[in-house]
């Protein structure tokens, strides 16, 4: 019989190696399920993990990609983890997400034509605050009401994209666009375009060519998360709450400023990341804007242990299955939801591993009474 | 001699780092109450664990009716006839006395039959016990009687009952050895786990004393005293706490007329609470736990704010303020619960440090905590409260429960409060610990702070208090002198036996 006993203290080799273990395993089960859908396993996982970054064919086009897409799920995901950590659950992300765009288009649309340097930075304000402020409808319920933040933050994103159609295709949509659903193109207008600084520079491997402000928040983000939780006393309350809450209480932590704050900050950078996707690499409010990276975040913030510094290996790793996977159906023909069950694999044995750095295995012969 | 009816042998169990029973081996005839005595740490719990299947030896051999016994889970454990009652007990507050004993059985019987049995059990041990009322309406007390029918249910032959009495008011004690020594006369035997010592001289027959993890005595508890016990358990004479007489000073801190809802439908609400604490007096609180204790507590700490102008600090209005701000004022607190509560278990001691550290050992600097400072701060609380750990990063759930108490204590004792309010602290704290933390409060008193001491331990309170009063159902009685009161007189102001008199047969 095999017995889990809790270790006294986690155990740190195990911590550390498990990703490592996770992606290992991922690997072989993923090629097993490759190989019975009559690929070669060793070609597709070549295709997934190497050729985006280092083959010569893909890797100028793959590699900037590579940034854009970890971006706002680093982003997001680094806000999630505060309240994660508190126990706190907004899953609500997509729809912070998609508010904070749409608060950050309209502020820029509403100078247009204006090409004021002013405006971007107001999109910017307008983004965090669209997003806070959806978020803020989950926190004082809870705070208010009691209810369940899961449940509310989740329902919300089906009214906010309610809400994103609506401004598609009547109050945000292009004057000039002959009717068709979608805002004026905001990454292609100076002033309310998010800026590229490394553009054309060709440095760094050519990994930071298409990196707009929004990956530079959110590399920011990363090491403000960092210190927050290693230095900051609001960190080490935020922890506390998650652990311990009657601790946490007794502390002197004030479980509601702890919603608001937890939801609050995550909402802020879930709006500010969809302010970045929207004048940037999306370029306008369309209906079918969100593609998903509000949940995603979830899953990068739980892959990355809800540490800052695993949330942004996490989501790099997460956007790299991604791109390999559109190239593996691309090139392969590999069909889509296999390489979606291999990104589960990947968090599965990821968190079945995670185990055990908190418990430790025994196999011992089991008694029936 | 007849077989004895557990026999155990030379049984061993290491942990990683400590071993926790060496060599350990005692009998226990049939109809013996037999008392394992120790020290929080000396090997009583992997003991019994081990009698009841939960642990496994590492060596050794243990015995039940001279066939061998090898309990591989706590249900092998009961077929063979051994029954346990955990000092924490594991009801369900919103079922009936008579659920919460089916979900504990392998087979439980038709409900109608179950509640029979229950009532004629109950009727013929005296332990009087309502098969229909719900647990959450039940007192500690009462709750620990559906624990015992639950195993006598059983048919035991061995029955273990760990620190039975810390939750009892003393007619309940008396209630609860009535039973156990009808129980001895049937032939039931009974390991009895306590660090009361007078308790096992007026109970037991035999008594097997631990220390360390070994046996280092074995007595008859009758013919020896209490103070010859205790020194071969600590392995040292303990000294009785001494304090000076000092006159108390000025009143530091006064609740006036305070009625609070209990803020959980289990909870116990506050009515009409008057409390004075003046400069350098002790002040016992008694009751049995469930009384108001946690509740009182918790309003006076902060984690609970009151109506305005029910609690005055240095005759400053302090009821809606927080506990950090009140901690500022030199208001601190320790409540009853190490793990969860008074500190966070997965948290290291330096982090626990932090937990009521912060505001006024100034551990953070416009919000960055200084863990250096920090670090100092835990290592300066292990120092002097001997707490042992291997060191100031050690989880708090990886220390003993004493020792995470001496943590608890120490780390509100070193930030000099004015008052301090502590509830139970010696709760399942070995006795030269206990002795320690006693002797810390008294002298935290002596110099001028206001104590309060919320505990179920009245010998502790008689102890340690100048003025005594009594929790009763969220009311507390007026304080009267510690030094003139009887047991039979603290009894009642304890609400005597919650008005449960023993069943007459």
């Amino acid at each position: 019989m095999i017995r889990l006993e809790k270790r006294p203290t986690p155990s740190r080799a195990w911590a550390l190696s498990t990703p490592i273990i996770a992606v290992i395993l991922t690997m072989i089960a993923g090629g097993l399920m490759f190989a019975a859908l009559g690929k070669d396993p060793f070609e597709v996982i070549r295709v997934i993990f190497w050729d985006p970054l280092f083959s010569e064919r893909f890797a100028a086009f793959s590699r900037p990609q590579l940034l854009v897409k970890a971006g706002p799920l680093i982003l997001i995901a680094i806000g999630l983890s505060l309240g994660f950590r508190a126990g706190i659950w907004n899953i609500g992300a997509e729809g912070q997400y998609i508010i904070g765009a749409l608060c950050g288009a309209a502020f820029g649309l509403s100078f247009y034509p204006s090409e004021s340097p002013l405006i971007f930075p107001g999109m910017v304000i307008a983004g965090l605050l669209g997003g806070t402020l959806w978020a803020m409808i989950p926190a004082l319920l809870k705070i208010k009401a009691n209810t369940n933040e899961i449940l509310v933050s989740l329902l919300l994103v089906y009214v906010a994209e309610a809400i994103l159609a609506s401004a598609a295709t009547s109050w945000l949509r292009n004057p000039d666009g002959q009717g068709f659903p979608g805002s004026r193109n905001l990454s292609r207008h100076a002033g309310t375009e998010n800026p590229i600084p490394l553009e054309g520079l060709d440095v760094l491997g050519g990994f930071f060519d298409l990196a707009h402000v929004g990956i530079f928040a959110a590399m920011a983000a990363v090491i403000a998360a960092y210190v927050l939780f290693q230095k900051h006393l609001l960190g080490y309350q935020i922890k506390l709450a998650g652990q311990a809450p009657r601790a946490a209480k007794f502390s002197g932590v004030s479980p509601a400023l702890m919603v608001v704050l937890c939801l609050g900050v995550s909402g802020a950078l879930a709006g500010v990341a969809g302010l970045f996707e929207v004048s940037g690499p999306a370029g306008q409010i369309t209906i079918d804007f969100n593609v998903g990276y509000g949940f995603t975040a979830i899953i990068v913030a739980f892959l990355g242990r809800l540490h800052p510094v695993g949330i942004l290996f996490a989501g790099l790793l997460m956007a790299l299955t991604y791109i390999g996977g559109e190239l593996a159906q691309l090139l392969l023909q590999v069909p889509g939801p296999a390489i979606q069950a291999f990104q589960g694999m990947l968090l599965f044995f990821l968190l079945a591993l995670d185990v055990l750095s908190n418990y430790r295995v025994r196999f011992g012969r089991g008694g029936a009474a | 001699m007849t077989t004895p009816l557990l026999d155990i042998r030379g049984l061993t169990k290491a942990y990683p780092g400590v071993v926790a029973n060496d060599d350990v081996s005692f009998a226990i005839a049939p109809g013996e109450v037999h008392a394992l005595l120790g020290e929080n740490g000396a090997g009583k719990s992997t003991m019994v664990k081990m009698i009841y299947g939960l642990v496994k030896p590492d060596s050794g051999t243990m015995a039940l009716n001279g066939a061998p016994y090898t309990p591989s889970e706590p249900r092998a454990a009961r077929n063979s006839g051994v029954a346990m009652v955990f000092q924490h007990f594991s009801l369900f507050e919103a079922l009936t006395v008579a659920e919460n004993i089916a979900l504990g059985m392998e087979n439980p019987p038709k409900p109608r039959d179950l509640s029979e049995r229950i009532s004629s059990v109950s009727k013929a041990y005296g332990l009087p016990l309502d098969p229909e009322s719900l647990v959450g309406d039940l007192s500690a007390g009462e709750r620990q009687r559906v624990e015992i029918i639950r195993c006598l249910l059983q048919d035991p032959k061995l029955l273990i009952m760990d620190e039975p009495t810390s939750v009892l008011t003393p007619q309940e004690v008396e209630i609860l050895f009535h039973t156990l020594r009808k129980l001895s006369a049937e032939g039931t035997a009974i390991l009895y786990i306590s660090h009361k010592l007078e308790e096992i001289r007026t109970l037991c027959d035999e008594a097997t004393i631990l220390r360390l993890g070994k046996v280092v005595g074995e007595c008859t508890p009758r013919e020896v005293s209490a103070a010859q016990m205790a020194e071969m358990m600590v392995g040292k004479s303990l000294a009785v706490p001494a304090r000076a007489a000092t006159e108390p000073g000025a009143v530091l801190l006064s609740v006036n007329n305070l009625t609070l809802p209990a803020a959980s439908p289990f909870g116990t609400s506050l009515k009409e609470v008057f409390l004075e604490v003046r400069a350098g007096e002790v002040l016992g609180i008694g009751g049995v736990a469930g009384n108001g204790q946690d509740e009182l507590l918790a309003v006076i700490s902060g984690e609970r704010r009151a109506p305005a102008g029910s609690i005055t600090f240095k005759d400053v209005d302090i009821s809606t303020d927080n506990p950090n701000s009140r901690r500022n004022a030199g208001l601190l607190s320790a409540p009853e619960e190490r793990l969860g509560h008074a500190a966070a278990p997965d948290m290291s001691l330096t982090e626990n440090a932090v937990l009521t550290g912060q505001a006024r050992k100034k551990l953070a600097k416009n919000g960055f905590i200084s863990w250096t400072r920090a670090r100092a701060f835990a290592d300066d609380i292990i120092e002097k409260f001997d707490v042992r750990t291997p060191g100031n990063a050690t989880a708090a759930r990886a220390l003993s429960g004493g020792n995470l108490q001496k943590f608890v204590i120490g780390r509100e004792i070193l930030q000099d409060p004015e008052v301090l309010i502590v509830n139970q602290p010696t709760w399942g704290v070995d006795a030269s610990a206990a002795a320690d933390i006693r002797q810390a409060l008294l002298d935290l008193a002596e110099g001028g702070t206001g104590v309060i001491v919320i505990s179920q331990d009245l010998d502790e309170l008689l102890e340690i208090s100048d003025r005594f009063c009594a929790l009763n159902e969220g009311r507390l009685s007026d304080p009267r002198p510690a030094r003139d009161l009887s047991m039979e007189e603290i009894g009642l102001m304890l609400g005597g036996a919650h008005g449960m008199e023993e069943a007459h047969i």
